[in-house]
C-alpha cells in the first residue's frame, strides 16, 4: 500500500502511452526527484526558524548597539531618551531572580522528591501530575491575575519584589517540578537499593545518594526555568511592576521594575530614540540570559565530573 | 562515620545529648549501630536494643512516643520523627502546586461571580461590542474572543507546517550531528523573551507588511500571528519529533522492505504512526498562542475589533487584560472585575486545549511494544 501508491499516481501518465505494464513499472527517476524535493523543503524550514532568529539578532544590534555603552547601563530612566538608562531596571531583574530562585527551587525539587521516591503510585500521584501538566500550560498572564489578588491585594505585599518573586515562583514552578522529575527518574534504581541494603532510610538515600546525581539535571532544568522567569513581562504587569522607578529597591518589600517592563515601556512610546533604548534593553536582557545559561552549562559540567 | 556525624549536625542539642549518655553504657559503635538498625525497618534490631529504650526515655526529645511503642524501631524515635516530618514537608511541596491551580479557579471566580451578576453570561458571550471602559458600556467578549483566535490561527498556519517539516526533517532526515546543531538552535527561539519578540514584530515585520500591502494599519493582527508563529516553531517542533523519534525503527524498515522511499515512509508511515503526538503539540502549540501577552499587546493594538481581516488592528484577550492592569483601575470596580472576567474565560479556554491534547495522547497513541 505504502510503496504502491506514488508510482501509481504517476503510472496514470504512462497509460496513455505505454502498454498496461508500464504501470507496475517503477519510477525511480520521479520518485527520486520528489524525495530531494521533500528534504530540501523539511531542511528549509528548520532553517527558516534559524534564519529569523539571526535577522531578529541582528536587527536588535543594528538597532540598539548605538545607544549601549557604560552610561545606559548604570543611568537611570529619564524622560529625555539621551540620558535615559537601565540600571534600576537590571538591579531589580536580579532581585527578582534570586528571590524566584529562592521559593522556587525549593519547593520544585520538593515535590520531585515526593512525587518520584515518597509517593504512593495512587489516584493522587496521578492527579498532582496532570495537575502539574496542565499548570504549565495556563498562559503567564493568568498566573499574573493570581498574583494581583492573592499577593499584592489579599497578602497585601503591595507591588513589591516579593509579590513578583512569589508570582513567578510559582508560573515556573511546574517547569522545575518536570525538569527535576527527570533527573530523578534517571538516576539508576541499583544506587537506592544499595543505600537501602546498608541500612540507610528513604531519606538518607535520598539526601546522599539520588539528589547528589540528580543535581547536574535539576540545576539545569531550574536555571532555564529562571531564565523564562527573567524574560517575562506579563505577570509582572498585572501585578503592577511600574513602568517609570527612579530608584533601586532595598528591600524585598519595594517597588521595582525589571528589564522587560523597562523595555516595554520603551517601546510604548512613539519617539524613535525611546525604540533604540529598546532595542539596547533587549540586548542587555539577552546578556543577563546568555550568562544564566552558560552558567547552568558550568554548573552542569563542574557537578558532573565531581560524581 | 558520616551516619553519625549527620545525626550529631542534624539533630542539634538532643542528639549531643542522647550520645553523652550513651557513651558511658558502651562504644560509640553501638549508638552507630543502633542508628542503622532503626533506620532498617524490615529487619529485627542487634542484641544492643534492649538497652537503649531506657537511654531514650531518660533524654530522647518525645519521651511519649518511646514510651507507648515497644517495637525495635523505637530505638530512635528522633529519626523516625525525622523521617515522617520530611515526608510531610515533602507532601506539603507538592501541595502547593495543586493549591496554585484551586487559588486561579477561586480568583478567577470569586471576583467573576459579581461581575456576572451585573452582566448576564449570555450578554457577555455573545455581544458584539467590547467597551467597558467608556460609556455606553457594552461587555460582549466575542471581538477579544475574536481578535485572539485571528493571532492563534494566523500563528498556527506559521508554525504548524514549518514545525512538521522540521520535526520530519529532524526525526528522519538529519544526521546526529546535524541535529545536535539545529535542534538546540531552533529552541533558542522558544528562550527569547516575548517582549523582544513584540518589538521585533513592531519594528521590523510591521514596515515590511506595509510595504507589500500598503493599507495595512500600524497596528496589526498579521505581523503579531508571524511572530508568535514563529515563537511556538520550537514548541511543535520538538514535540512532534519526540513523537516521530518514538515510532520503532522496525516500521520504517518494513516500510522500506515494500519499496518505499523515504519520502514514503516519512509521511506515510512515520507522521500517521505519530499522530497523536503531532496532534498534542499542535493543540499545545495553539494554547500557547492564544496565551501569548507581550507580542499582541505590542503589535496587534488595543481596539477590540470583530474581524477576520489580519491587516487590522486586533485586541485579544490577554491584551486588554494586560491594557487595564496598566491603566489605573480602582479596585472593586466593573472595569476591575472585567479582567477576572475575560481572564476565567481565556483560563477555560487553554485548560480545555490542554486536556483535549492530554485526551488525544490517551486515546489515539498507537502503543508499540
Amino acid at each position: 500500500m505504502i510503496g504502491t501508491r506514488a508510482p501509481d499516481r504517476e503510472g496514470e501518465g504512462a497509460v496513455t502511452t505505454g502498454s498496461p505494464e508500464s504501470r507496475f513499472e517503477p519510477r525511480p527517476t520521479w520518485r527520486r526527484i520528489l524525495g530531494f524535493g521533500f528534504a530540501a523543503l523539511c531542511f528549509a524550514a528548520t532553517v527558516v526558524g534559524i534564519v529569523f532568529l539571526t535577522v531578529l539578532l541582528v536587527d536588535l544590534w543594528r538597532d540598539g548597539a548605538g545607544v549601549l555603552s557604560w552610561d545606559f547601563v548604570r543611568s537611570y530612566p529619564s524622560r529625555f531618551a539621551s540620558r535615559a538608562g537601565i540600571w534600576p531596571a537590571l538591579v531589580g531583574s536580579l532581585w527578582v531572580l534570586v528571590f524566584t530562585a529562592l521559593i522556587s527551587f525549593p519547593l520544585g525539587v520538593g515535590t520531585a522528591i515526593w512525587l518520584e521516591e515518597y509517593a504512593p503510585r495512587s489516584r493522587i500521584t496521578t492527579l498532582v501530575r496532570a495537575n502539574i501538566a496542565n499548570l504549565a500550560g495556563v498562559p503567564a498572564i493568568v498566573f499574573g491575575i493570581l498574583g494581583l489578588a492573592l499577593f499584592v491585594r489579599a497578602m497585601a505585599l503591595g507591588r513589591s519584589v516579593l509579590a513578583a518573586a512569589l508570582t513567578l515562583a510559582l508560573l515556573i514552578l511546574p517547569v522545575i517540578i518536570i525538569a527535576a522529575e527527570e533527573a530523578i527518574r534517571a538516576v539508576p534504581n541499583s544506587i537506592r537499593l544499595g543505600s537501602y541494603a546498608l541500612g540507610a532510610t528513604r531519606w538518607q538515600t535520598v539526601r546522599h545518594h539520588v539528589l547528589p546525581l540528580a543535581l547536574p539535571g535539576i540545576l539545569t532544568g531550574t536555571i532555564l526555568a529562571l531564565s523564562r522567569a527573567i524574560g517575562e513581562a506579563a505577570p509582572l504587569i498585572m501585578i503592577g511592576a511600574l513602568a517609570f522607578v527612579p530608584f533601586v529597591p532595598d528591600s524585598p518589600l519595594d517597588g521595582f521594575t525589571v528589564i522587560p517592563i523597562q523595555v516595554f515601556n520603551w517601546i510604548a512610546r512613539p519617539q524613535p530614540e525611546f525604540h533604540r533604548l529598546a532595542a539596547a534593553g533587549s540586548i542587555i536582557l539577552l546578556a543577563v540570559l546568555l550568562a544564566l545559561n552558560a552558567a547552568a552549562i558550568l554548573l552542569r559540567n563542574k557537578y558532573t565530573r565531581r560524581i | 562515620m558520616t551516619e553519625r556525624e549527620d545525626e550529631l549536625s542534624r539533630g542539634g542539642p538532643g542528639a549531643r545529648g542522647r550520645s553523652s549518655v550513651e557513651d558511658p553504657d558502651g562504644s560509640p559503635r553501638a549508638g552507630r549501630a543502633r542508628a542503622a538498625d532503626a533506620a532498617r525497618p524490615p529487619f529485627r534490631s542487634l542484641p544492643h536494643a534492649p538497652a537503649t529504650p531506657a537511654a531514650a526515655v531518660a533524654t530522647g526529645p518525645t519521651p511519649a512516643e518511646s514510651v507507648t511503642s515497644p517495637t525495635p524501631f523505637a530505638a530512635a524515635p528522633r529519626r523516625r520523627w525525622q523521617e515522617r516530618a520530611v515526608a510531610v514537608a515533602l507532601a506539603l511541596c507538592s501541595a502547593v502546586s495543586v493549591l496554585t491551580t484551586i487559588g486561579i479557579v477561586a480568583v478567577l471566580v470569586v471576583e467573576a461571580v459579581p461581575f456576572f451578576a451585573e452582566v448576564s453570561p449570555l450578554e457577555f458571550l455573545t455581544g458584539t461590542r467590547w467597551m467597558p471602559l467608556f460609556r455606553p458600556r457594552e461587555f460582549g467578549v466575542l471581538p477579544l474572543l475574536c481578535g485572539s483566535l485571528l493571532v492563534a490561527v494566523g500563528a498556527a498556519l506559521v508554525a504548524l507546517p514549518i514545525g512538521l517539516a522540521s520535526a520530519i526533517y529532524l526525526s528522519e532526515y538529519a544526521r546526529p550531528r546535524v541535529r545536535g546543531i539545529l535542534k538546540p538552535t531552533l529552541e533558542v527561539l522558544a528562550g527569547v523573551p516575548t517582549v523582544i519578540y513584540g518589538y521585533f514584530a513592531l519594528t521590523f515585520v510591521t514596515p515590511l507588511l506595509r510595504q507589500v500591502w500598503p493599507g495595512t494599519q500600524v497596528f496589526n493582527a498579521a505581523s503579531a500571528s508571524i511572530v508568535v508563529g514563529i515563537m511556538i516553531i520550537p514548541m511543535v517542533s520538538s514535540l512532534a519529533e519526540d513523537a516521530m523519534s518514538a515510532v520503532p525503527r522496525s516500521l520504517r524498515e518494513a516500510a522500506y522492505a515494500l519499496g518505499a522511499t523515504k519520502l514514503e515512509v516519512s509521511t506515510r508511515t512515520v507522521v500517521p504512526a505519530a499522530l497523536s503526538g503531532v496532534l498534542a503539540a499542535f493543540i499545545l502549540a495553539l494554547s500557547r498562542a492564544i496565551g501569548e501577552t507581550m507580542i499582541v499587546t505590542i503589535a496587534a493594538g488595543a481596539t477590540p475589533n470583530l474581524t477576520l481581516n489580519p491587516l487590522e488592528g486586533v485586541q485579544t484577550m490577554t491584551a486588554y487584560i494586560a491594557q487595564v492592569s496598566l491603566g489605573e483601575t480602582p479596585f472593586g470596580t466593573i472595569e476591575y472585575r472585567t479582567i477576572f472576567a475575560v481572564g476565567l474565560t481565556l483560563f477555560a479556554i487553554t485548560l480545555l486545549m490542554n486536556l483535549v491534547s492530554m485526551l488525544v495522547v490517551r486515546r489515539f497513541r498507537e502503543v508499540y511494544e
